[in-house]
This record gives C-alpha cells, sequence and structure tokens, in this order.
C-alpha cells in the first residue's frame, strides 16, 4: 500500500478564541492534484503553513510525506516546497542570485548546471541578471514556482499562486503544475478559481475552518445534492435579483443573456421560478456548477457558525 | 557540519549582496563614523579656555594691572568688557554676554598694607557647571602667584604663606588634559553601537516585513544559521569602521595607541558580535522595522549617557552605575581607553574581557531562543 503524500487528522488552530482552522482531516495520494478551496479567511493558508511545518497545530496530528508534521518538520521541509501567498524571493538579488541561494539553502549538488536548467526551462535565462523586482506578477510567480521545486521535492504546497495573475500567465503557470504531477510529485493548492479548481483531480472546500466538501468535481456535485435551472429568453438576465431570495433558491446569477438559478430542492426551485414562467422565458433543467455547490456550502457553513453561537 | 557551513555560507551570501546593493546604508556605515569623529573630535572640549570675562576695576594700581593681566595668562578668561558700576557687570553676565565677572575693589592696596585681607571677587555664570569649573581652580593658582611675586618691601609679610606640605600633580596618560584623547575611543563604542545593533535588527525585521521571511522559514535552515548569516557580514563592516576611526583619529587628532593592537582587535570583534547579536534580538521581538529602530534608539540612548562617553562614569550615582555595568559599551569603552591611552596588558582588561564574553554569550541565548522556527 502506497502512503498517502499528506495524511492529516483533526487539524486544528486557534488565535486566540477564534478557531481559524476546526478538526481538518485530509488525505492526499502521491501523484495527485488537489484544489484547495474556500472563501477567504476560511484557513486556507493556516491548514498550508500545519502541513508544511510553519505553524504548529493546537490539536490533531499526521504525516506529510510520512514524516511526522510536528516533531519531523525539518525532514519535511527538506522534501516539500512551499510556495508562499505573498511573493518570497528576493527583489533586491538578480533572478539567478535568488534560486542560487534557494539552491545552496538545499545544498544541492552542481548548483550551477541546476540553476542554469531551471532558468532555460522558466525561459528566463536571458533575464538572469536583472533584478527579481523588476518582474512582472506572471513572472514572479513562475520564478517562485521554479524555486520550490529548485530541489525536486515530492510535494508541493501552493498557496494561491495564480491570484492577480493574467489568464495567460494562469494557463502557463497550470501547464506547468500538470507536467510536474506527470512525474509524479503531489500538488495542493489553494484557490479561488474555478476554472483551476475543475483541472484538479481532486478537491476540498474548506469554509469558516470547516472541511464541507472532498472528492473529485464531479463527485461534489452529486454529493451536494443540488438542482439547478436555466433561463433564457428576453429579460431572463435581469431577473436575478427577484429570485435571489425567493424561498428555495440558494443562488441566482446572470451569465451573459442567460439566468442560472439553483437550489437544494428540485420541486421548490420549480415553484420559486414558477411566476417567471410566462414572458416568454424558457426553463431548463440543468446540471449544477461548482460555483453553485460553493456558495451554497458558504451558506451551510455560515448557518452552522450561527447556530453554534 | 557540512551542512552547517554551507547553508551558513548561502546566508553569508545572500546577506552580502543584499547589502551591496542597499548604496544607501553602505555609505551611511562608513560616512557616520568619519563625520561623527570629525564633529566630536573638534567640537567638544571639556577644558573650555578663553571664556568671556568682564573686569570691574575700581582701583588702578600697578598691583590691580598685574592681577588682571595674571588672571587673563591663565588661557581660561579673555577680558571683553570693562564695566564702570556694579550693576553694568551684573547686566552683562545676566544677558550672557560675559561668563565671568572679575571685581578688584577700591581699596584693595589700602586693606592689604592694612592686613585686612581685601576680597577680590569673581562671580561666574555657572549655569553650566562643565564650563566654570575648570577657570575657577585656575583664578585662586594665578592670583596667589601674582601676589607672592608683587608684593614687596613692607607688603612682604603679607604674601601668601608657602603651603606645609606640597602637592605635585601628575596627570598621567593624557598630561595636556586634551579631551579628544579621552572623546575619540569612547566614540568607537558609541559608533559600533548605533550602526551594529540597527543593521542587524532592521535586516532580520525586513525580511518579515517583506515577506520574506515566510519563504526563509519554509526551507531547512536553522536559527543559528540564520543568525550567524545575518551577523557575520556585518562584523566586517564594524571592523572597517573601526581601522575607519582608528586612522582618522590619528591622522587627524594625533590620538595615541600604545597598547597591543592584537588584544585591541579581540576586544572589538568581541563587541562588535555582541551588538550584532542584540540587533537580532531586538529583530525577534519587534514587529516591523520602525520598532526595530525605536529599540535600537532606546538602546543607544544609555550606551552615549552611561557609559563613560558623554558624562564622567564615577559621577554617577550607585544606581546609575549598575545600569551602566550592564551595558557593553561601558566595558568595552574600558578596554578601549586603557589599550589606547594607558598601554593596559590582556591580564590588566582581563576581567573586563570577560563580561563582554559573559554578555555575548547571554545575549546569544536569548536571541536564539526567541527566535522561531514557525510562525507561531
Amino acid at each position: 500500500m502506497t502512503t498517502p503524500a499528506i495524511d492529516v487528522k483533526g487539524l486544528v488552530k486557534r488565535y486566540g478564541t477564534r478557531t481559524v482552522v476546526d478538526h481538518v482531516d485530509l488525505r492526499i495520494m502521491p501523484g495527485r492534484v488537489c484544489g484547495f478551496l474556500g472563501p477567504n479567511g476560511s484557513g486556507k493558508t493556516t491548514t498550508l503553513r500545519m502541513i508544511c511545518g510553519l505553524l504548529t497545530p493546537d490539536g490533531g496530528d499526521g504525516t506529510c510525506l510520512g514524516h511526522d508534521i510536528i516533531s519531523e518538520r525539518d525532514k519535511v521541509k527538506a522534501q516539500a516546497g512551499y510556495m508562499t501567498q505573498r511573493f518570497g524571493l528576493y527583489e533586491d538579488l538578480t533572478i539567478r542570485q535568488n534560486l542560487e541561494f534557494v539552491g545552496r539553502i538545499y545544498r544541492l549538488k552542481n548548483l550551477r548546471e541546476v540553476v542554469d536548467r531551471s532558468l532555460e526551462r522558466l525561459g528566463l535565462a536571458s533575464r538572469q541578471n536583472q533584478l527579481t523586482g523588476a518582474l512582472s506578477g506572471g513572472w514572479k510567480q513562475r520564478l517562485a514556482l521554479a524555486a520550490c521545486v529548485l530541489h525536486e521535492p515530492k510535494l508541493l504546497l501552493l498557496d494561491e499562486p495564480t491570484a492577480g495573475v493574467d489568464p495567460k500567465a494562469r494557463r502557463a503557470f497550470w501547464d506547468e503544475i500538470h507536467a510536474l504531477a506527470s512525474q509524479g510529485i503531489t500538488v495542493l493548492v489553494s484557490t479561488h478559481y474555478m476554472d483551476e479548481a475543475e483541472r484538479c483531480h481532486e478537491i476540498a472546500y474548506i469554509a469558516y475552518g470547516k472541511l464541507m466538501a472532498r472528492g473529485t468535481a464531479q463527485e461534489i456535485i452529486q454529493a451536494s445534492g443540488l438542482s439547478a435551472l436555466v433561463a433564457t429568453g428576453p429579460g431572463a438576465d435581469r431577473l436575478a435579483p427577484d429570485l435571489r431570495d425567493a424561498p428555495g433558491v440558494t443562488a441566482a446569477a446572470a451569465f451573459g443573456t442567460k439566468l442560472h438559478v439553483c437550489g437544494p430542492d428540485r420541486e421548490a426551485l420549480w415553484r420559486a421560478v414558477a411566476p417567471f414562467r410566462d414572458r416568454g422565458i424558457q426553463w431548463e433543467e440543468a446540471q449544477p456548477t461548482l460555483e453553485d455547490v460553493f456558495i451554497h456550502l458558504m451558506g451551510q457553513a455560515t448557518d452552522n457558525m450561527l447556530e453554534a453561537a | 557540519m557540512i551542512d552547517f557551513f554551507a547553508r551558513l555560507w548561502a546566508m553569508i551570501i545572500k546577506e552580502a549582496l543584499q547589502l551591496r546593493r542597499d548604496r544607501l546604508t553602505f555609505a551611511m556605515m562608513f560616512i557616520v563614523p568619519i563625520v561623527q569623529l570629525v564633529l566630536f573630535g573638534f567640537a567638544i572640549n571639556a577644558d573650555p579656555k578663553g571664556l568671556p570675562t568682564a573686569v570691574l576695576v575700581s582701583e588702578h594700581s600697578e598691583l590691580s594691572r598685574s592681577l588682571v593681566s595674571a588672571i587673563g595668562n591663565t588661557g581660561y578668561f579673555t577680558v571683553t568688557k570693562e564695566a564702570a558700576t556694579e550693576a553694568e557687570a551684573d547686566a552683562l553676565l545676566q544677558r550672557g554676554d560675559v561668563q565671568f565677572v572679575i571685581t578688584i575693589p577700591a581699596d584693595l592696596t589700602k586693606k592689604l598694607i592694612r592686613g585686612e585681607a581685601p576680597q577680590i571677587a569673581v562671580e561666574a555664570d555657572a549655569t553650566d557647571p562643565a564650563t566654570t569649573g575648570p577657570a575657577m581652580n585656575a583664578v585662586t593658582q594665578a592670583v596667589n602667584q601674582t601676589l607672592a611675586r608683587e608684593l614687596k618691601g613692607p607688603l612682604a609679610s603679607q604674601r601668601p604663606k608657602d603651603a606645609p606640605v606640597e602637592i605635585v600633580l601628575h596627570k598621567r596618560y593624557n598630561p595636556e588634559g586634551i579631551t579628544r584623547y579621552n572623546i575619540v575611543p569612547g566614540l568607537l563604542g558609541v559608533i559600533l553601537t548605533m550602526t551594529m545593533v540597527m543593521m542587524t535588527a532592521l535586516a532580520v525585521t525586513r525580511e518579515r516585513e517583506r515577506g520574506t521571511m515566510e519563504n526563509l522559514l519554509a526551507m531547512p535552515v536553522k536559527p543559528i544559521e540564520v543568525m550567524a548569516g545575518k551577523i557575520a557580514p556585518y562584523v566586517l563592516i564594524g571592523a572597517v569602521q573601526v581601522t575607519v576611526i582608528i586612522t582618522a583619529a590619528r591622522i587627524l587628532f594625533g590620538v595615541p595607541f600604545v597598547g597591543s593592537v592584537g588584544l585591541f582587535a579581540v576586544a572589538t570583534l568581541l563587541f562588535i558580535t555582541i551588538n550584532l547579536a542584540i540587533g537580532f534580538a531586538f529583530s525577534t521581538l519587534a514587529q516591523n522595522q520602525l520598532q526595530a529602530m525605536q529599540m535600537s534608539i532606546f538602546f543607544l540612548l544609555p550606551s552615549i549617557l552611561l557609559s563613560g562617553f558623554a558624562f564622567p562614569f564615577r559621577g554617577m550615582p550607585g544606581w546609575a552605575q549598575a545600569i551602566g555595568e550592564a551595558i557593553p559599551a561601558t566595558h568595552f569603552l574600558r578596554i578601549v581607553r586603557g589599550l589606547m591611552l594607558k598601554g593596559a596588558t590582556a591580564a590588566q582588561m582581563s576581567e573586563e574581557l570577560a563580561v563582554l564574553a559573559l554578555m555575548l554569550v547571554i545575549v546569544v541565548a536569548v536571541a536564539i531562543s526567541r527566535y522561531r522556527v514557525t510562525l507561531d
């Protein structure tokens, strides 16, 4: 049996009285790309930091690459790569100097060739002597990723690596992630983008410190039990404000000229849209999207919080 | 062990590269010592001479003229005003036009003849005691010498008598009492305290502020490696600063250096390292660069005021001396003054060196225990 790359149970982190991560279990098998999703402040970064040994959990335990995340921190750090949300390389060093520094810290052999190869792969060989601070956001992210994988880690933890990066650079970044995964590297990547979530092998959704859903995109959609309707026709997209607060509707949003409505109960959903069925608008059943599910889950999490309070 | 040195080397290279790129800081570290040396060296004088003085001479005799010129010859007084009345003299002193008023009474000679011990008044604006102190001491001597010379014939009996004991004053190590000789070694301690503490305190908090600390912590580098790597380049800079100051002090002010250079190097390296470690310890407490800066200044003040640099150490009350003893600069000052001016030996300085070594151990222990491998 293969050891999971990440296997943590009951992770808890508190800041004062606030529980930021509340009993999170997470198990990821080697070579998988797992998307880590959730609203802002839901505990994604804190969870990633606990997994890579940057934070000590207040509860729970687990292993990362077979090493205990609390007592064998140094071993985890040596074999995992963590890319911080904020650019963590030195802007006052050149691109090459940054990579060399990282390489030296990891005690890499043939540092020169390793850095050369990395620069080549990045396409930054010609700019290697420029200051890192002069790079654009997209390039910085790619450089940070290159620095993370310089020591050939078995696990990558990426904290919102593509935030604020243009679509082309994002695409390039994800191609790189998949290339790495095909070499057997496990990737846990937090993101807010749905298209990125769909590019992951599996997804973990966390809200307000609690893990709410786990599985492939398809599994999560099915497990949610949501139904969705799509309206087409003149003025369909303008119905969103009327339907958003209707009973049985969790979300109503316009997509171009179409309206997408969803709710937990199919019958209730049809009843809710009944007043808007004439006027030449066609309603059709559709598959709920990941976004529908996440908004629904977020609502549930808020309800749980209110009940607990 | 090899891992340790490899990662330490990685840190040192990185710090050195960053330092080299930070031109302003780099320049500051060499300009500040020179500017301070020149300012302190040329501007500060604890034994001021030629102070403006008004005389109120009511008896115009040969004796009074001799007395006034004798007082002038001490070098401490320059007669700038001659007051006609007591009120005028008072106003001069009040306004601060003069530092001293010397009054010679109208009946000086008459009283001398009668053996009535006339009074010569020296009034000083003593708002700053340091200014007037040495001058006041010089007056008595000048007057006595003049009287001994001038009182002849029938007045000879009024001459000041020889003291029963002759006191031989011998100012050693700095016979001319040149303030610079004392200031320059002290300045060494102050400049090193200022730049070294601040540099490391900023170097570490900068990592935190720019978000590079999280990245550094995520890599397998140990606290001692980070600390030693941050400190090492600055040790070199500190050493260069010291060389610059000592060389400039010799060329500009002719400050002597009579002791062992090797011993001086040991003491200086020890002191530099302590200050760097203190800076590192501050950086583990400070949240940002501003706080690190404030802490450095908070530490710098007692290092200037209580170390014996600004004021005589022995003149401070017991509690202040106790605080002073806990400041590295105090001990460094004693060593440097001992070495440069007095030619002290290693054995004589061993106690001060031991105190510095102990301080280093304590500060490093605190800094290391405060440094977090995690972000908790």
